[in-house]
């Protein structure tokens, strides 16, 4: 069976993944009209062919455009994003229309950064033009002009009639920029001849940059009063620096920071104190404060082991139901099962990216694939434990299911980057890579690289 | 790094079966605690919504029904009979609730009982549908005369079957529309629901079951069974006086007969004529307050009858009269208490004595049927909407055996004489047996009109057979409307219902 998802077999493993995620997300897709309407809906065939069609030729430019990648990594995101766009067409038609809209630009995304993004080291070279851009984006909504407070938070950009979030895309210019300093200047941070205490720092000079860009983005998340993104870079750069650097020191100083910080953010700023209060214990105002926590535990009791069943269930009593709290319209209707087959999913898109890191031959590619699939991990879990109160909410999207473009479109470019380093771990000539090297590889897989 | 990848990835394995437990908790362990929780909107919601089956009456008609609507609740429930039924029915409203049968009735309609629910384990192949239908014992056409004759008057008509308790009608004047409180339109269905609270003839209360009143003579079939049971008095033995008041005992107040008459002979002439003289001796002087408190107990005084109607309430008559003063004239002599005036009044059906309309619809079918009252209901069977095989049926049940058969029957002759010669003839069928007693019970009023409740009480059955029809009638008073008897405002109403279910 590993055979299947290995080299040239990869692709067809992909294919029959990518069908079988179509026909599930077509069955949710007609048991929640059912549920909901009690009819099977008309357009139901067009449905199966256009989200096959997407994502076949999404298979198809993989195959020309990174043949040797991971062949579990697109039906993941495409079988979250049926199933997402399901339950938001289950709650919302006009979002449905719209998210249709943007999963097709969003597959467009993926394709155009595999065309372009032709080795993962060409991003090297642009380290300091992300920094700028990825800062600029995430400046952006503090324009007077531009910008938009949405649910309190300043973290939107108006262009036309179209609303987005650049924060969105600015993690993966971070997350680019990070991984490229870091592995520029990995040597003087291993070192570490600046000494604090009991800890062996680098010179400040060298950390410049890197903690103006992870200085700054945390100011302006706090500007923006962003918790989740500020959360996410935090980790991020967390995750990068100690990955690395190989420092241990590293990931404990920070975790120290972050709850320093934490502990800062808490007393200082009343909207936090209200997530805070509402995490703790929801039961002390049910109808103000802790109404959404307590709304979205009381939809996943309703939906038990098994769920109510797509389009059955009442999760739009849930605010933002489509957007951060689409997992508890999941776990309603779908029950444990469903919800842990998303977790599930994340799962193994998890592993699927740290397997491309692993498997990367430059530290470039190791680092920046760890990074990419730390932010995917990671915003799935600050957000999952958010709805599920194993964490203070704090507001981003579950990648890939739900509802919003710029989340959409940036987590595509993440998958392509993905995909494109994981293409690269066969260190293959500009033939078809022979039965062992491929066995090669595989091997590479399994042993550790010392 | 790839050390730090691996733990990374262990990490983030780690925090999302973290992930996974917390999942579990909710949605397995605290499931239960936090769908019972009264914050939670969604069981309401989605129950109000549910497939929800149809109430129909005996012969078929649909009195209550859902259709499926658009908007938050997926349907609506709808009384296409309108205010007709809404005494049984009740309405099943989103924000207040539920009455009636939709109230009592509500885990079988909706498909929840533990039966409906093991066929719905077993259900694969099916559409899920468990809902089910409730099939009233009311018959539409009684149903109807019934409010017709009644009007719009406040009062209550029941109808039942003696040999079963089931009730044939069942009606309560004022009414109301259920289906303006049961509509998603919530607005509305709020301030329908206001309206109706404000409404000082309270049309929300089922006054047939859950309002008391005093029965008046009609409470003196009971005093006269109690009195034939304890032998000292029979159908002709002893002859009362013909007297237009009679003196109650220790006091020098009078109690007077209707109209200021002379009134008076035997117990079956007392009867007929409905002397209170006779009966307030009978009470204070054969009885005494034991023997008449433990006869009206055995009728199902003093407890809440087994009716299949939420809220039902008791009917109450008083027992404690005080101690022992000494020994009435008669033969053997009955106590003397300190409240022999009271029990007096008692006998008659007035003082604190009170009955709900079922209660005295339940007082003529014991006589009526030798002496057993079975317990009132107005649900016959549940069977399931898809299918219509009986899920529950309604077994007839025993709540009370009231009377001796001997005495049953004598009593049974004496309500015939009541229509044979006295206050009910207009009751006299030819070919049927039918035996009733009228009451004219006095309120307590500033109204200097004297004001009165008009009630009676029969029951009817084909010759040689047991009777099969019992109904009670109560027409209420109505402030300054003076003296309306049972005999002419109540007996016409208790005809017609007799007529339509003979006819």
């Amino acid at each position: 069976m590993k055979a299947f998802f290995v080299g040239r077999h990869r692709r067809n493993g992909e294919l029959v993944l990518i069908i079988l995620g179509g026909l599930v997300t077509t069955g949710a897709y007609i048991l929640a009209s059912l549920g909901r309407l009690s009819s099977i809906p008309a357009n139901v065939g067009p449905f199966l062919v256009i989200i096959l069609g997407l994502f076949v030729a999404a298979h198809i430019a993989t195959r020309f455009l990174a043949p040797e990648a991971d062949g579990l990594l697109l039906p993941l995101a495409g079988l979250l994003n049926g199933l997402g766009y399901v339950f938001i067409a289950r709650l919302n038609d006009e979002l449905a229309a719209q998210q249709a809209l943007w999963t097709f630009l969003g597959v467009g995304l993926y394709v155009a950064t595999l065309l372009v993004v032709r080795r993962s080291r060409d991003l090297e070279g642009w380290q300091y033009t992300l920094l700028f851009v990825g800062l600029g984006l995430l400046l952006l909504p503090l324009l007077p002009v531009f910008g938009q407070t949405i649910n309190g938070s300043r973290i939107w950009v108006r262009v036309g009639p179209i609303n987005f979030q650049p924060g969105e895309f600015a993690k993966l210019a971070l997350a680019i920029f990070f991984a490229s300093y870091i592995v520029d200047k990995r040597e003087l941070f291993r070192a570490g001849t600046w000494k604090l205490g009991p800890l062996r720092l680098p010179e400040p000079r060298h950390s410049g940059p890197l903690l103006l860009g992870w200085g700054a983005s945390l100011l302006v998340m706090v500007a923006q009063r962003d918790l989740g993104t500020s959360l996410l870079f935090f980790m991020l750069f967390l995750i990068v620096f100690w990955v690395g650097t190989e420092r241990v020191a590293y990931l404990l100083a920070g975790l120290v920071l972050f709850i320093g910080g934490a502990l800062v953010a808490w007393r200082r700023f009343s909207h936090v104190q209200t997530r805070v209060d509402a995490w703790i214990d929801p039961w002390q105002d049910p109808l103000g404060g802790g109404f959404q926590i307590v709304e979205a535990q009381f939809g996943l009791a309703s939906g038990g082991l098994t769920g109510t069943g797509p389009g059955r269930g009442y999760p739009q009593r849930v605010p933002a139901a489509e957007t951060d709290f689409i997992f508890s319209t999941i776990g309603e209707e779908l029950g444990l099962l469903g919800a842990t087959a998303i977790l599930m999913t994340f799962v193994l898109m998890i592993g699927s990216g740290l397997r491309a890191a692993l498997g990367a031959t430059r530290p470039f590619a190791k680092l920046l694939a760890t990074g990419l699939t730390g932010l995917l991990g990671v915003q799935a879990f600050i957000i999952i434990a958010g709805v599920t109160r194993v964490l203070p909410l704090t507001g981003v999207t579950l990648p890939f299911v739900s509802y919003g473009g710029s989340s959409l479109l940036a987590n595509y470019a993440l998958l392509a980057l993905l995909m494109r380093i994981s293409d690269e771990q066969v260190d293959r000539p500009h033939d078809a890579p022979t039965p062992g090297k491929r066995r090669a590889s595989a091997a590479a897989l399994s042993t550790p690289t010392p | 790094m790839n050390r730090q990848i691996r733990q990374l990835g262990v990490a983030l394995l780690v925090l999302f079966a973290l992930l996974f437990v917390q999942l579990n908790r909710v949605q397995v362990y605290q499931a239960e605690e936090l769908t019972s929780n009264p914050l939670n909107t969604r069981r309401v919601v989605r129950d109000f919504g549910q497939r929800r089956g149809n109430i129909v009456t005996a012969d078929g008609v649909i009195v209550a029904e859902s259709v499926d609507v658009d908007g938050r609740f997926a349907r609506e429930r709808r009384y296409p009979e309108g205010p007709l039924y809404s005494h049984i029915t009740g309405y099943f409203s989103f924000e207040f609730g539920a009455t009636g049968v939709e109230r009592s009735y509500n885990n079988e309609l909706a498909g929840r009982t533990e039966g409906q629910r093991f066929d719905s384990f077993f259900d694969f192949f099916g559409d899920g549908d468990v809902s089910g239908d409730v099939h009233l014992t009311i018959d539409s056409e009684l149903q109807r005369v019934a409010a017709n004759a009644l009007g719009e008057r406040r009062g209550s008509v029941i109808a039942l079957d003696p040999r079963t308790g089931a009730v044939l009608a069942f009606h309560s004047w004022p009414t109301f529309d259920p289906n303006s409180i049961s509509t998603v339109d919530l607005d509305a269905a709020r301030s329908a629901k206001e309206a109706l609270d404000d409404d000082a003839d309270i049309p929300l209360l089922t006054r047939a079951h859950r309002e008391v009143f005093p029965p008046g003579s009609t409470f003196k079939v009971i005093t006269a069974a109690s009195a034939l049971e304890t032998g000292r008095v029979t159908t002709t033995a002893p002859v009362f006086p013909e007297v237009v008041a009679y003196e109650l005992p220790l006091t020098d107040v009078t109690l007077q007969n209707f109209g200021g008459n002379p009134c008076g002979g035997d117990l079956a002439s007392s009867l007929a004529r409905s002397c209170n003289t006779s009966f307030a001796e009978i009470g204070a002087e054969y009885l005494g307050p034991d023997l008449l408190s433990e006869t009206a107990e055995r009728f199902g005084f003093n407890e809440t009858p087994p009716f299949d109607l939420p809220l039902t309430v008791e009917s109450r008559f008083p027992t404690d009269y005080g101690i022992v003063l000494g020994q009435s004239d008669a033969n053997p002599p009955a106590d003397i208490v300190e409240g022999s005036s009271l029990l007096a009044q008692a006998a008659i059906g007035q003082y604190d004595v009170r009955a709900t309309p079922l209660q005295m619809a339940l007082v003529a079918a014991g006589v009526g049927n030798d002496g057993e009252i079975l317990a009132p209901h107005v649900v016959d069977r549940v069977t399931n909407t898809d299918g219509g095989e009986v899920i529950d049926r309604h077994t007839p049940e025993l709540w009370r055996r009231a009377l001796s058969p001997d005495v049953a029957r004598a009593t049974a002759d004496l309500m015939v004489g009541v229509v044979e010669a006295g206050t009910a003839t207009s009751l006299a069928r030819s070919g049927l047996v039918v035996g009733a007693k009228t009451g004219t019970a006095e309120i307590v009023t500033d109204s200097p009109t004297s004001d009165t409740h008009a009630w009676i009480i029969a029951f009817a059955g084909l010759p040689e057979n047991p009777p099969e029809f019992a109904i009670a009638v109560v027409v209420e008073a109505v402030p300054g409307g003076g003296q309306q008897t049972g005999g002419a405002v109540a007996a016409p109403i208790a005809a017609a219902v007799l007529d339509a279910h003979f006819g």
